[in-house]
């Protein structure tokens, strides 16, 4: 099995949010909810970038690290996935995440947050694959359906990248060597604790 | 003579080789040019920040929190939560119980010295003990539910489940999030009712002096309606449930702080070092006041205390009980049998 991995190359990523629009269509994500976004860094200045920013899918994810009822599993291809039947939207995967993965469906007081959801890798949850009941909970299971996740499918730069971590890493070193720079895969460090030399 | 034509064929070969002389020098250094010589770096940015600042630029989805790309502080709202919160809690909790049992073994069930007479002299009214009961029932299930959902996947996870506990833990967390409220009604009036008894004075001091006759037999340094460990047990109550209900509250309205996560990994933080400092202090003083000395429980229970107790550990209450004429002198009188 892989251990699969997203890398946004934010020198290509011309911030179409292409990626966000796609991922909200593909699982019917409710409104309110944005399992990934853009977020342009120096915007207007010189050295601009722009980073597509989902759940990273953390080696010793820190949300799974937290949760009070233990709701997160990671599956054999390394996808950190969670159970909204055991989650009780106490919102601590909120504020143990590096990367402001999780979010509410409910934007309500008295502490009444609903279900968390995040972003699953298009690898649906712990219902059987490409059940309607998973797809209500989590969206559809693409890589049950053996296609990798729609946001970097869909990229139309291919800035944002999923698959394999070593073959999306030689590929962002390729680009690297063959450009001359790189401003380096962004959340790696935080996610994944290693990083491409660029 | 030359026609119009040529004229703008001279001028147009003319701007031809200008355009191409300008661009020329340009063209060389584009061979060199680095985009990212300037480009922002994950790194440096990171660097740059400051403790419980995050990275972020800007969205353009209408949502002003997911413009935060990365926030390292999360790492240390973990470290705290999963590390230094058990220790914390391990160390007060258990103490305090190791505390208490060892005290027990010491120095025993405290005892009323004199016996009981059989008299009984009223020491809490209705009012006292609705207030106390209401707060202190809201009070244990708060305490048990916050600390489930803290520690509960260690310690009750394991016994019943994934499934079971996730439903228990779920019923648990509205719990906390409904009692809070009846909770801070009792904080209120019990504020209300009894602050006027609970003002330090100097005859607190000897009764710490004598650590309040807890070690030693035949001690019973004079107090009035509270004694100086009732006092502080009050203030404890007091300004530890109000920094709870306040830190509490940012809590249950997440969307109220201006700070974002960061606000609220704070104030979680607050909440949890304060509540099992709180459980802990509430620990002895349920212990003192059931096991620990007899006599005790009948103040809060039916409301009326044996005299011999009320003299031994309230003298200067019973005195001024009696000078307004509210203190039995005799006996009561025996229950006619039917």
């Amino acid at each position: 099995m892989a251990r699969v991995k997203f890398l946004c190359d934010a020198d290509r990523c011309i911030e179409c949010n292409a990626c966000v629009t796609a991922c909200k269509n593909e699982h019917d994500v409710p409104w309110g909810i944005n399992r990934r976004r853009v977020v342009t860094i120096n915007d207007g200045k010189p050295g601009e970038r722009s980073v597509s920013m989902a759940c990273m899918h953390c080696t010793d994810a820190p949300c799974a690290a937290v949760c009070p009822v233990s709701c997160f599993y990671t599956t054999a291809d390394a996808v950190v996935l969670h159970s909204k039947d055991l989650c009780i939207g106490c919102g601590y995967c909120f504020y143990a995440c590096p990367f402001g993965a999780p979010q509410y469906p409910k934007v309500g007081n008295f502490g009444s947050r609903g279900k968390m959801d995040k972003c699953t890798y298009c690898a649906g949850g712990p219902e059987a694959d490409m059940t309607s009941a998973e797809y209500v909970k989590y969206g559809s299971n693409r890589l049950a359906e053996g296609k990798l996740p729609i946001c970097a499918e869909m990229c139309s730069t291919k800035s944002l990248l999923a698959g394999d971590g070593d073959i999306i890493a030689s590929i962002y070193k390729e680009r690297v060597m063959k450009r001359g720079y790189g401003s380096g895969a962004w959340g790696w460090k935080t996610a994944y604790k290693e990083t491409i030399a660029s | 003579m030359s026609s119009p034509s040529s004229i703008i064929k001279t001028l147009a070969a003319a701007l031809a080789l200008a355009f191409a002389l300008a661009i020329a020098p340009a063209a060389a250094q584009n061979n060199n040019f680095n985009p990212t010589a300037q480009s922002v770096k994950e790194d440096q940015l990171l660097n740059a920040l400051k403790e419980g600042d995050r990275l972020s630029g800007r969205v353009s989805i209408p949502d002003p929190k997911s413009a935060n790309l990365i926030q390292p502080a999360g790492r240390e709202w973990r470290a705290f939560h999963q590390d230094k919160l058990p220790l914390i809690g391990g160390v007060a909790i258990l103490g305090m119980l190791a505390a208490l049992v060892l005290f027990y073994l010491v120095r025993g069930r405290i005892r009323v010295e004199a016996g009981m007479s059989g008299v009984t002299i009223t020491r809490f009214a209705g009012i006292d003990r609705f207030v106390h009961w209401l707060t202190a029932g809201c009070f244990i299930v708060l305490a048990l539910s916050g600390l489930n959902v803290s520690f509960g996947r260690m310690v009750i996870m394991p016994l019943f489940g994934p499934e079971a506990f996730a439903s228990l833990a779920g019923y648990g967390k509205l719990a906390h999030n409904y009692l809070a409220f009846p909770f801070m009604l009792g904080l209120a009036l019990m504020f209300l009712i009894w602050v006027k008894d609970n003002v330090p004075a100097k005859i607190d001091l000897e009764w710490i002096k004598q650590g309040g006759g807890l070690f030693s037999k035949g001690s019973h340094p004079p107090a009035k309606r509270f004694n100086a460990g009732q006092k502080v047990v009050f203030w404890i109550v007091i300004i530890g449930g109000v920094a709870m209900s306040v830190s509490g509250w940012f809590l249950l309205f997440p969307y109220l702080p201006a700070g974002g996560v960061t606000a609220l990994q704070f104030w979680t933080t607050v909440h949890a070092v304060l509540a099992v400092l709180f459980v802990a202090a509430m620990l002895a003083h349920a212990y003192i006041g059931s096991v620990g000395m007899e006599g005790a429980f009948d103040a809060m229970g039916t409301g009326e205390v044996d005299l011999n107790w009320a003299k031994e550990h309230h003298a200067l209450w019973v005195e001024d009980e009696k000078a307004k004429g509210r203190a039995p002198t005799a006996p009561p009188r025996a229950m006619p049998a039917e």
